[in-house]
């Protein structure tokens, strides 16, 4: 019962970007950027670790944006597949740039969670986790079964590295060349940093007050005028666009894609970031993502049994941690109500929170 | 065709078995138990080290099977899920420890038992033959057992005491709190019963298809489909997804290459749940 309600109804703009704050945020930008590139700029395997862990937060992003209107999304996959496989079959066989690429296998993927979502974004609670999660498995099918578009089980692949970005004959980013993966570094930052813009922007603006009541009380919501179908469509659309950019990424990144390459198990680990970072905060799946991927890579040494400690410390995190390692910074002073209220239920707000149109 | 019949007729008498845990548990703790493919994989194992590693009577492993299970789900709920349903106010964090219980499960099995493909010698040898079609004596063993197993699990939540109780904590947990009942018990006792069906189902079809350590997701997809089809917390409905799934499969595999036939369920899955969100007979977001 920790400081639920409070922090999930302030959204991180709420809880006031002062110049602290401000200045925080600056200072990991500027260490995301700059020092970590250059720290590890000799080793390509620390800074693929990096570029991993952020693209996979750039997806999970998506997911939380589901949370946001109340719903377990364990699609994700899927879209990742469709946008992974919409950048292969456009770069390898249409010559397509990979920098339209990248968008297109968002708005396709978009345009297909769009459509499967008006469908079963009328289900709820645990149906929906379950249809998502049938969903993710259907889509790996359905590559595997393409026949020669798809290629099946053995994927396409010798996808071509990003291309030099030309406009007017201005070259604005060089080709990829080679190995060096600094420039998917890179990449992968500037994806993540626009990603979070964008779903902090969306969190504070007014449809982000529009989410959070449907979070709360869809029905509610419908009552004061809330038209909840277009909404949580718009909410789910947007989550496969950022997957399906992501699944693009990673497409030209590892130069190719098979029918496996996203699992019913990737699926549950996008939500498992987001769940583990914190679901009341915008950077819980950024959070998620990072810790777990790195702690994943520093567990590599206990070889054998690194699997094994991975999910008895999931468990103690949610055990003890129920509200995700975020809830951590907040729990002290900037906890808006805080340990009072935890005996207590929160009183239910009627679902209607302030802000939010009437 | 009379050949499908048979292989759908055993297939769907242990789907149901493995639905109706699931169902069991969702009725009772109103969560989804992500871990019932992983509790179905233990299951085989205790069965495969107990039968043919030490080799004793198959009957005796299978008790094993069931008794180990059942204490993984009480310790389960007991230890993990009562204090999360208790500390959280988001549906979402019980669903988080479910799926953190399956992975533990799963590493568990890779580090205890590795990769390998895993059966066991037959428990009963020869083939029948009834109209036509043939049934190994294996695969009845496998229909009788869980279609004993299914009966009893019907008649002890119907008759028996504890089994009122199960059925009220369902309905209501407030009330039946309120009525005497230890409600935590019967949670637990709930959660045991489940994971040991989802045991008892994995040891009785080791016996005809192996497994291995990562069986577990695709075999909750299955339970998940089921309990879709019938509606989350109906054993009449698990019971009947059971069937659904049990004969599609049979029919399918009969006739068309093994994913494709998944793949058509899933189509049909998302096209049924359109129409019917709760299931054939779910009550409305039960």
């Amino acid at each position: 019962m920790r400081q639920t309600m409070p922090a999930s109804d302030l959204g991180w703009g709420q809880l006031g970007l002062t110049a602290a704050r401000l200045a925080g945020l600056a200072l990991l930008a500027l260490v995301y950027l700059v020092a970590l590139p250059v720290w590890f700029a000799g080793s390509n395997y620390i800074l693929g670790v990096l570029t991993n862990a952020s693209i996979l937060s750039f997806i999970s992003l998506g997911v939380w944006v589901t949370f946001a209107i109340g719903r377990i999304n364990i699609s994700q996959g899927a879209f990742a597949l469709i946008g992974g496989y919409t950048a292969a079959i456009l770069s390898t066989r249409h010559g397509v740039s990979f920098w339209l690429c990248l968008p297109l296998a968002g708005l396709v993927a978009a345009a297909v969670g769009t459509i499967i979502g008006i469908a079963i974004l009328r289900l709820r609670g645990v149906y929906f986790a379950m249809i998502t999660l049938s969903l993710t498995e259907a889509v790996r099918l359905a590559f595997l079964n393409g026949g020669a578009f798809t290629q099946g089980a053995s994927g396409i692949v010798n996808i071509p590295r990003p291309d030099a970005l030309e406009i007017f004959g201005l070259t604005i980013i060089p080709a990829f060349r080679g190995a060096d993966p600094l420039p998917y570094y890179f990449l992968a930052a500037t994806l993540l940093i626009l990603g979070l813009l964008a779903v902090w922007r969306l969190t504070t603006s007014r449809l982000g007050w529009v989410f959070r009541s449907m979070r709360q009380n869809e029905e509610l919501a419908a009552s004061i005028g809330i038209n909840v179908a277009k909404y949580r469509v718009i909410a789910y659309g947007f989550s496969c666009f950022l997957g399906g950019v992501g699944g693009a990424f990673f497409a030209a990144f590892h130069q190719n894609i098979y029918p496996a390459t996203y699992s019913v198990t990737d699926s549950v680990n996008f939500m498992l970031y987001c769940f583990l970072g914190g679901l009341d905060f915008v950077f819980g799946p950024v959070v998620g993502a990072f810790l777990l991927v790195i702690s994943f890579e520093l567990l590599h040494d206990l070889q054998q049994y690194q699997a094994l400690i991975y999910g008895i410390l999931m468990i103690s995190c949610i055990l003890w941690l129920p509200n995700g390692i975020l809830s951590l910074t907040f729990r002290r002073g900037q906890a808006p109500e805080g340990e009072e209220e935890a005996a207590a239920p929160v009183p239910d707000p009627s679902g209607k929170p302030r802000g939010s149109p009437t | 065709m009379e050949q499908i019949i048979v292989n759908g007729v055993v297939l769907a008498a242990n789907y149901a078995l493995i639905a109706l845990g699931l169902t069991l548990i969702f009725g009772i703790l109103s969560f989804l138990n992500f871990a019932h493919g992983q509790m179905y994989m233990l299951g085989g194992f205790v069965v495969y080290y107990v039968y043919a590693i030490f080799g004793m009577n198959y009957f005796v492993a299978l008790l094993a099977c069931a008794l180990t299970l059942f204490v993984i789900g009480v310790a389960f709920e007991t230890l993990f899920f009562r204090r999360v349903l208790r500390i959280t106010t988001r549906e979402e964090n019980s669903m988080l420890l479910a799926v953190g219980t399956a992975l533990l499960l799963e590493n568990l099995a890779l580090t205890l038992f590795g990769e390998k493909q895993r059966g066991v010698p037959p428990v009963v040898t020869g083939v029948y033959q009834i109209f036509g079609a043939y049934l190994p004596a294996s695969r009845l063993l496998v229909l009788v057992l869980s279609a004993l197993l299914v009966i009893g699990l019907l008649l002890f939540v119907q008759y028996t005491k504890p089994g009122r109780a199960m059925r009220a904590v369902a309905q209501d947990k407030e009330v039946t709190l309120l009525m005497g009942v230890n409600v935590g018990r019967i949670s637990a006792l709930g959660f045991g019963i489940g994971a040991a069906l989802a045991g008892l189902a994995g040891g009785l079809l080791v016996t005809t298809s192996a497994i291995n350590s990562g069986i577990g997701t695709a075999i909750s997809i299955k339970a998940f489909i089921m309990i879709m089809i019938g509606g989350a917390g109906v054993v009449a409905g698990a019971i009947l997804g059971g069937i659904v799934l049990g004969f599609t499969e049979a029919i399918g595999y009969a006739l068309i290459p093994g994913s494709v036939t998944y793949l058509l369920i899933f189509v049909g899955l998302i096209i049924f749940l359109i129409i019917r969100p709760q299931g054939i007979m779910g009550k409305p977001w039960g």
